[in-house]
C-alpha cells in the first residue's frame, strides 16, 4: 500500500483542484481525440466519401474555397449580417432591458409580451420578413435580429434586477435619485453581467445566420453551406460549419479577454 | 461614577432628533397581513446612541428601515431632523449587515460615491470640492483604510470592508446614522476593535446613532439606552439606560452592572420571544433514545 504524505485532494475530487499542466492535457484531449477519431473514422473507408469526408478533404476544400471561391468574401458579408443583427437588437434591448429590469409598470407591461415572442420560432417569421422587408440585406439582419432580441431583453433585465438590493439602498441613503441609480448604481453594477449576456447573445446570433441566408441570398457562409447540400458537397458543409464555430469560438475568447480587461476588480483577489 | 449623573449629563431632548408616535407597520393585506410593528413610540436626542435588541421578527430591522425611508410605515408618524420621513435620505445615513459597497469602485471611490452624486447635480463650489477631498482622506485614516485605498471590496476582508461602508456613509457627514446589524457577519476579535473604533467616530462626529443587533452585549458596550423589543406583534417591551460613563472600555463588559443588566436584558429577550429551552422535553428525550 502506497500512503501518500501529501494531503492535497485527487484529481477526481468534488471539485478538487487543478493545475495549468493537466488542465491543458485534459483540454487538447478533449480537441484531439474526436479529430483522431473522425479521420481514422473516414480513412478507413468504411463509410462513403459522400456522407463523411476525411479531415484532409475538408481541408482541402478549404484551400479551394479560398482560393476559388472567395471564402473571404462569404466570412465578411456573414460577420456584417451578424453583427448588424446583433448590434441592432443590443442597441435596443439595452435600454429597454434596463427598465424592465428597474421599474415594475414596465417589466409589467413587457415581459409578458416578449416571453410570448420569444417562443415563437424566428424561421418561421421568413415569409413574414420578405413580405414587410424584402429580400436584401435588412432581410437577413433582420431574422437575426427576431432569432437574438428577444431573449437579450429579458437576459438584460434579469441582469439588472440581480443588482444587490444592499447597493440600491445604500445609494438611496446617499440620496442618489432615480436617474443617479440607474447611471451610477444599476448600469455599473450590472455591467459585467451585461457584458456575458453580450457574449452569450452574440452565440445566437451566428446560430441564426443560416436560417436568414436562406432568404434570397447568393453569399455568405450560411448560404455557401446550403449550396453545398444541393450539389452533395458534403466536405464544403463540414468546412463552413468548422468555420463558423471558430469564428463563433474566437469572438468568444474575444469578449471574455475584453472582459478581464474592462472589470479588472471582478478578478483581483487578495 | 454615579448612574444618575451620567443620565443628567446626557443632553437634555429639547427636539429630538428622531420621534416616533404610534408607529405600526403591516406587511401585506387582508388574511395574509402581519403586524411587524404596533404602536412604537420611541424618542432619540442629538448626539445620542440607541441600540435596538430583540429576537428575530421583533421588527427591530424594520424599525431601522423605516426611519431611513427604505421601507413606509402604515400608521402613525415618523419624523426625522424636524421633517416627516417620506423616503430615503442623504441626512439618515445608512450602514448595512454586507454586500452593500460598490464592488467596481476602489475604497476611496466608495467614500467619495456621496460626493460623486452631489457633483453629478452640479450643485458643488471649489471650495466645497476641496473640502470634501480632505474630509475623504481624514475618514480614510480615521478608519485605517489609508493602506487599502486604492484595493477594491472585494480584496478586503469583512471588517476592512465595515470599515469602508461605516466611513462612506460618514463622509457626507449625516446627522443620523443608522446601522443595521453592521458587525453580525464579523469574528469575535474584529467586532470589538470595531466596537471601540465606532465609539470614538460617535464621540468625535458627535451624530445621533440607532444601532440595531441581536447580540445584548454590544447593545449594552454601544448605546447610551437600550431598547428591547419584543415579538409578534413587534413592540418595544423596555428601553433601559445603561449605567456606563459615556467613555466605553472593554473592561466594563466584566463590571457588575453591566453584567446585571445583560443578564436582565437577556432574560427579557427569552420571556418575550417564547424561546425557552425546554428542558422537560429535552430529558424526555434523552430518556427515549437509551431504552
Amino acid at each position: 500500500m502506497v500512503i501518500r504524505s501529501n494531503a492535497r485532494p485527487g484529481l477526481w475530487s468534488v471539485r478538487g483542484p487543478m493545475n495549468q499542466r493537466s488542465y491543458w492535457l485534459f483540454a487538447t484531449t478533449g480537441l484531439l481525440v474526436p479529430l483522431l477519431a473522425w479521420w481514422a473514422l473516414a480513412s478507413a473507408g468504411l463509410v462513403s466519401k459522400v456522407f463523411m469526408p476525411g479531415p484532409v478533404d475538408v481541408w482541402v476544400r478549404v484551400l479551394t474555397w479560398a482560393g476559388e471561391d472567395n471564402l473571404l468574401g462569404d466570412t465578411l458579408i456573414s460577420v456584417y449580417r451578424v453583427t448588424a443583427g446583433w448590434t441592432l437588437s443590443a442597441v435596443i434591448a439595452l435600454p429597454l432591458g434596463l427598465l424592465i429590469g428597474t421599474f415594475r409598470p414596465v417589466q409589467a407591461l413587457l415581459e409578458p409580451l416578449t416571453d410570448f415572442i420569444r417562443y415563437m420560432p424566428a424561421v418561421a417569421f421568413i415569409p413574414l420578413v420578405m413580405l414587410w422587408v424584402g429580400i436584401d440585406e435588412s432581410s437577413k439582419i433582420s431574422i437575426i435580429f427576431i432569432g437574438t432580441f428577444f431573449q437579450m431583453v429579458l437576459m438584460i433585465a434579469e441582469d439588472v434586477r440581480r443588482v444587490p438590493v444592499a447597493q440600491i439602498e445604500a445609494a438611496q441613503t446617499m440620496g442618489a435619485g432615480r436617474e443617479e441609480m440607474l447611471e451610477l448604481v444599476l448600469l455599473q453594477s450590472a455591467k459585467p453581467a451585461l457584458m456575458d449576456t453580450m457574449r452569450i447573445t452574440m452565440g445566437w446570433a451566428w446560430t441564426y445566420l443560416v436560417v436568414a441566408e436562406i432568404v434570397a441570398a447568393n453569399s455568405g457562409l450560411g448560404y455557401a453551406i446550403l449550396r453545398a447540400q444541393r450539389y452533395l458537397q458534403t466536405d464544403k458543409i463540414f468546412a463552413g460549419i468548422i468555420i463558423i464555430g471558430l469564428i463563433g469560438l474566437i469572438t468568444d475568447q474575444l469578449f471574455r479577454l475584453a472582459h478581464r480587461r474592462a472589470f479588472p476588480w471582478m478578478y483581483r483577489k487578495s | 461614577m454615579d448612574v444618575s449623573e451620567v443620565v443628567s449629563a446626557a443632553p437634555i431632548l429639547a427636539q429630538p432628533k428622531i420621534s416616533l408616535r404610534g408607529l405600526s407597520k403591516v406587511f401585506g393585506e387582508g388574511s395574509g397581513a402581519t403586524v411587524a410593528l404596533d404602536n412604537v413610540d420611541l424618542e432619540v436626542g442629538e448626539y445620542s446612541f440607541v441600540t435596538l435588541v430583540g429576537a428575530s421578527g421583533c421588527g427591530k430591522s424594520t424599525l431601522l428601515r423605516i426611519i431611513a425611508g427604505l421601507e413606509y410605515h402604515t400608521g402613525g408618524e415618523v419624523v426625522a431632523n424636524g421633517k416627516a420621513v417620506a423616503g430615503p435620505g442623504a441626512d439618515r445615513a445608512m450602514v448595512f449587515q454586507h454586500y452593500s459597497l460598490f464592488p467596481w469602485l476602489n475604497v476611496a471611490d466608495n467614500i467619495r460615491f456621496s460626493r460623486k452624486l452631489k457633483a453629478h447635480r452640479g450643485d458643488f463650489t471649489s471650495a466645497e470640492v476641496e473640502a470634501a477631498s480632505g474630509r475623504a482622506e481624514t475618514l480614510l485614516n480615521l478608519m485605517g483604510l489609508k493602506a487599502a485605498a486604492r484595493a477594491y471590496p472585494n480584496q478586503l476582508s469583512g471588517g476592512m470592508q465595515q470599515r469602508a461602508a461605516i466611513a462612506r456613509a460618514l463622509m457626507p457627514r449625516p446627522p443620523i446614522l443608522l446601522m443595521d446589524e453592521p458587525f453580525g457577519a464579523l469574528d469575535a476579535q474584529t467586532r470589538e476593535v470595531m466596537h471601540d473604533l465606532i465609539q470614538y467616530v460617535y464621540h468625535l462626529e458627535k451624530t445621533t446613532i440607532v444601532f440595531v443587533t441581536h447580540d445584548v452585549e454590544e447593545a449594552i458596550y454601544l448605546g447610551q439606552r437600550v431598547v428591547v423589543m419584543a415579538p409578534r406583534p413587534g413592540r418595544i417591551d423596555s428601553i433601559c439606560t445603561v449605567p456606563l460613563p459615556a467613555q466605553r472600555t472593554q473592561d466594563m463588559k466584566l463590571s457588575m452592572e453591566f453584567i446585571r443588566l445583560k443578564r436582565e436584558i437577556v432574560e427579557r429577550i427569552r420571556e418575550t420571544s417564547g424561546m425557552k429551552t425546554d428542558l422537560e422535553l429535552l430529558e424526555k428525550l434523552s430518556g427515549q433514545l437509551k431504552t
